[in-house]
């Protein structure tokens, strides 16, 4: 079996920079992340794409050169398409890569888990011609693929940039449907002092929305009664706006309502988790050098609450200064020293942050979906279903999973577990915290028997394996 | 056979052939699969197990499953597969006979 001191799992900006920080300060470091080459999803594919499509896309996705420039010194063994299933404490970490399955022990391990788009469930969101606005913006980046005509709908600053790197490439997108109010931008004020402390991020969005003014594209903001209409594949959006209903014909939409922490990993290690209403999500509690309550394990970047890829790579750095201390490879000054700067940046990248989820709060109507919308994509149960569990005594996600198999198909609940919490939350009058979340235990992702059978590993650990799947 | 795509190609890369639900597709080498397949205009990629309504790609970041194939025989995520000449590529648990491309 392999071994490293540290194993990061994800090579986006957090498990990157975590990993070049580790391996500076002697650190034996085994990367693995799921994707062919490194970046995570954000400075997906970045050192092939850069030259070819760095025009549209910009310099904050060209950046992420520099991170992958950084993780081929010596010291880190970056193991791409590793798809990791397992990870047991002690620590030993299982993943399929080229169909085999195979293991690595370590002594720490960080989580670079990154984010998840929040579930946006709203009426036709399963259509095919529907995906999410950051899928959207991978095709453009790793595949040079745009749709040619689309409609953007929900919040977020996301949208304003995948509509500006649209306008680039030479096809706008027909609109965007904005669901923010003019009231939450007013609920924002409050946070002006922290937005002007972050205004690089500020000046960004106003120049993306001239962008996307001078290129014409249509913006329809307070938009509520969001739907996708269309007979086995998406045909037209619409929704209502001050008192008059609209419709789009088009032939994709890209939804987007915020990101949240992709807490898979954690969950399945039983790291404690916490509900943070300004960010509308369930973190990982963590100490300011990413350390959970378990042993021996970090998480930084987005998987720890969202800051966005700069603020992931510090928080990498500041973690891997941490597990490099608590491995005694540097004192404690040196580390606190190290890392001053370091949360100075952080603190700046931060600034801006609660202004902006305050003044793009997730879609109300995806918050508390109709009756008939499905919630689970998988097993297809829909928030009717999920308000009857609530009547029949449901109190739990966990519960919900006997009551009618939501959260129990391939995606594991990813892409409906905030909505289930929120719907049974709302539905028994009790708060998201105590409702919790749905309980995750490996595989993480599908294993199959033949990725199992091909896979080297010590006798003594054969039984344990076999039993996991 | 080339349809009408609701996808636009920036780039023209090398391609190669692949059987997708019984008929040819050229695709970009090494491309991702699933971008591949909504650029040639595939438009379903399976039906649900519970009510047989279509799918297609979702996240594209192999976190939600809508876009499992069938590829030489195994199940997978379409997602996050490279196109590779000659892959055989159906809808999962349907027979070719049932496939088309819409």
């Amino acid at each position: 079996m392999r071994s490293s001191e540290l194993v990061i799992i994800g090579a986006g900006p957090a498990g990157m920079a975590a990993a070049a920080t580790a391996a500076a300060h002697g650190l034996s470091v085994t990367l693995l992340d799921e994707q062919p080459r490194a970046g995570g999803q954000i400075y997906r594919d970045v050192e092939r794409v850069a030259a070819k499509r760095g025009t549209i896309l910009g310099p904050d996705y060209t950046y992420g050169t520099t991170l992958v420039e950084g993780i081929g010194r010596g010291g880190i063994t970056h193991l791409a398409g590793a798809v990791v299933w397992a990870i047991e404490e002690g620590f030993r970490i299982s993943y399929t890569q080229d169909g085999v399955a195979a293991q690595v022990s370590a002594d720490r391990v960080l989580l670079a888990t990154g984010a998840l788009e929040r579930p946006m469930p709203i009426p036709g969101w399963t259509l095919p011609g529907v995906m999410t606005a950051g899928a959207g913006q991978i095709m453009m980046k790793q595949s040079g693929i745009l749709p040619r005509r689309a409609v953007l709908a929900g919040a977020g600053p996301l949208l304003y940039l995948v509509a500006a790197q649209m306008v680039r490439a030479g096809t706008p997108p027909l609109a965007l449907v904005e669901t923010q109010t003019r009231g939450d931008l007013l609920k924002a004020a409050r946070h002006a002092g922290g937005a002007l402390r972050g205004w690089p991020y500020l000046a960004k969005g106003m120049k993306l929305l001239a962008e996307l003014r001078r290129a014409g594209v249509p913006r329809f903001a307070g938009a509520s009664g969001l739907a996708v209409q269309g007979e086995g594949r998406a045909e037209a959006v619409a929704f209502r706006r001050g008192g008059t209903d609209h419709r789009i014909a088009c032939d994709t939409v890209l939804l987007h309502h915020g990101v949240v922490p992709n807490t898979q990993a954690a969950r399945s290690l039983d790291v404690p988790h916490r509900w943070d209403a300004g960010q509308a999500c369930f973190v990982p509690v963590v100490d300011d050098w990413g350390l959970t309550g378990v042993d021996g394990v970090s998480v930084a970047g987005d998987g720890a609450g969202i800051g966005g890829a700069k603020a992931a790579e510090l928080a990498g750095r500041i973690a891997a200064l941490g597990i490099a201390h608590a491995l005694g490879r540097i004192p404690r000054e040196r580390r606190d020293a190290q890392a001053v700067p370091l949360r100075r940046a952080l603190s700046r990248e931060l600034a801006a942050r609660p202004f902006i989820d305050a003044a793009y709060p997730p879609f109300a109507d995806a918050i508390s979906p109709a009756d008939a919308t499905i919630i689970c994509r998988c097993e297809e149960v829909t928030a009717g279903d999920i308000r009857g569990y609530a009547g029949l005594g449901c109190l739990g996600p966990n519960q919900a999973k006997a009551f009618g198999r939501s959260g129990m198909g391939p995606c594991q609940g990813r892409y409906c577990g905030l909505a289930v919490t929120s719907l049974l939350a709302e539905a028994n009058g009790r708060t998201m915290e105590d409702t919790g979340y749905y309980r995750i235990r490996p595989p993480l992702k599908p294993v199959t028997l033949g990725e199992l059978a091909a896979m080297e590993t010590p006798k003594t650990n054969t039984e344990k394996v076999e039993t996991g799947t | 056979m080339k349809t009408v795509s609701p996808f636009l190609e920036l780039e023209d890369d090398d391609r190669v052939p692949v059987r997708f639900a019984g008929r040819t597709l050229d695709l970009p080498d090494g491309a991702n699969l699933a971008a591949a397949l909504l650029a040639a205009g595939v438009q379903v990629f399976r039906h649900t197990a519970v009510s047989g309504a279509p799918r297609a790609p979702f996240c594209m970041m192999g976190a939600c499953f809508e876009c499992l194939v069938e590829i030489d025989g195994v199940v997978r995520q379409a997602c996050m597969t490279d196109v590779r000449e000659g892959m055989e590529i159906s809808r999962p648990h349907e027979s070719e006979a049932e496939d088309a491309i819409e």
